[in-house]
């Protein structure tokens, strides 16, 4: 039975762990080859490193970074951010990347996702989508859920997997920070019209937002970020409580 | 011990390298011949598509030397595919050293939505009948990406299941593969190359 996975995500500003609450207020939570390698231990099924600095300098330090990462982890991993051009990618995935996500740049240029998946495999592109619920209309947003986009969310979510892209990464940024459990009824139909893997993000509060967004949100994977590192929720924990549910974790 | 991991034009060779650092052995990249042939144990891994692999393979030779290989020889991933006979995949003619054919994962009519291609994540390994592998390791979940399979056969060493009973290994005397990804299978897939390189 193939698994539901749990992924932690660690966002990553030079060099360093950070997580914002809705993306503000970032607070440095360690160094994340150190975090990465013990959410690995304690059965994380992959990890999410997104590259959140702007300048060169800081793009250079996150190349460096990932080739760490790929030495010390022992499980797969995707990172993103600043990913514009094929060569961006190339650079990372030749540091050990074993995915990439890509977000506002596959907005601005779609025809990024079909020059990724043409020369990596579809495989390697993880398309990620900040979403809004704008009266009724779920929208897609970029820099961080702060632009509406003219893109409809699940248009745009058909669009980037017959494009090529190998996995959706769905953030409602509605729920984003909330704590208050996924956005279940809008993931259920992306799977519902998908078939690439749907990885669900945002809104982690609690271990039975893990269970409804498996079952009502019909996601393959749940992605979380602050309740991993501020130790609410530890991974163990919560696939012993998946498990109790008849929901296939490792 | 002398460990070669076979260079081509396939992705992500290097987490094959890490993995064995982690071990301690320090590997090396080639696709030199006769660092290959003097090798005590040879990897053969990869991520990419079956008929431009192959048509790299033949340009170098290597699709001669690999099948003329002694020493224990690992596939990974691609590798298992290229190793068997035939693949659907750009219906590209293979190395021939397994019997078993490369097929593409078709969902059942209707389960389209819910038994995506490729196959990826983790899941089970079964059946385990190779050295590569001991009773432990029945039934651990282990790290898949791949939308074609091996099919079923004389020399299937483990079996996954997804859509249909698939080779999840492959062992045929002195050559082994895995459809996973032990590299990036955690402490499972860990235990999987240590018993490899002690073959």
């Amino acid at each position: 039975m193939l698994a539901k996975r749990i992924i932690p995500c660690l966002d990553i500003k030079d060099g360093q762990t950070v997580k914002g609450v809705n993306f503000v207020n970032i607070q440095s939570v360690g160094d994340p080859v150190e975090l990465g390698a013990l959410y690995a231990e304690q059965g994380a099924d992959e990890l999410v490193f997104l590259d959140i600095t702007a300048t060169h300098e800081g793009r250079k330090t996150f190349v460096e970074l990932v080739k760490r990462i790929a030495r010390e982890l022992n499980i797969p991993f995707t990172v993103g951010g600043g990913i514009s051009e094929i060569k961006d990618a190339e650079a990372l995935l030749s540091a050990g990347a074993d995915k990439v996500s890509i977000n506002s740049s596959a907005v601005r240029n779609p025809q990024l996702i079909n020059d990724l998946a043409l020369n990596f495999g579809t495989q390697f592109v993880v398309v990620a989508i900040d979403a809004k619920n704008y009266d009724g209309h779920w929208t897609v947003t970029v820099n961080g859920g702060r632009i509406p986009t003219d893109k409809e969310l699940f248009s745009w979510a058909r669009e980037a997997e017959d494009r090529g892209a190998g996995e959706i990464l769905f953030t409602s940024m509605d729920h984003d920070g909330t704590k208050g459990g996924f956005a279940n009824e809008e993931l259920a139909k992306m799977a519902d019209m998908l078939k690439i893997p749907i990885i669900a993000s945002g809104g982690a509060g609690n271990m039975d937002h893990f269970v409804d967004v498996f079952t009502q949100g019909k996601a393959d994977a749940g992605l979380a970020a602050s309740i991993f590192h501020y130790k609410e929720i530890a991974i163990p924990d919560l696939k012993d409580y998946l498990r109790t549910k008849d929901i296939a974790v490792r | 011990m002398n460990i070669v991991i076979i260079k081509y034009n396939a992705g992500n060779i290097e987490s094959v390298s890490n993995a064995l650092s982690r071990l301690g052995i320090e590997a090396e990249i080639t696709g030199d011949h006769e660092k290959i042939k003097a090798a005590d144990k040879v990897i053969f891994p990869g991520v990419g598509e079956a008929s431009t692999t192959m048509a790299y393979l033949k340009k170098e030779g290597l699709d001669q030397l690999i099948p003329s290989l002694t020493q224990p020889v690992l596939g990974i991933c691609l590798g298992l595919q290229l190793m068997c006979s035939h693949s659907e995949e750009g219906d590209t003619p293979c190395l021939g050293i397994f019997e078993e054919k490369v097929k593409r994962f078709v969902p059942q009519p209707g389960m389209e939505f819910t038994t995506k291609v490729p196959h990826m994540g983790w899941n089970t390994i079964t059946k385990l009948n190779s050295d590569l592998f001991d009773e432990s390791l029945d039934n651990q979940f282990v790290y898949f990406v791949h939308s074609y399979y091996a099919t079923v056969g004389e020399h299937t060493a483990a079996e996954g299941n997804y859509i249909n009973p698939f080779s999840a290994a492959l062992h045929k005397g002195n050559f082994y593969a895995t459809q996973f990804h032990p590299e990036k299978s955690g402490p499972i897939g860990a235990k999987i190359l240590e018993n490899f390189l002690k073959i």
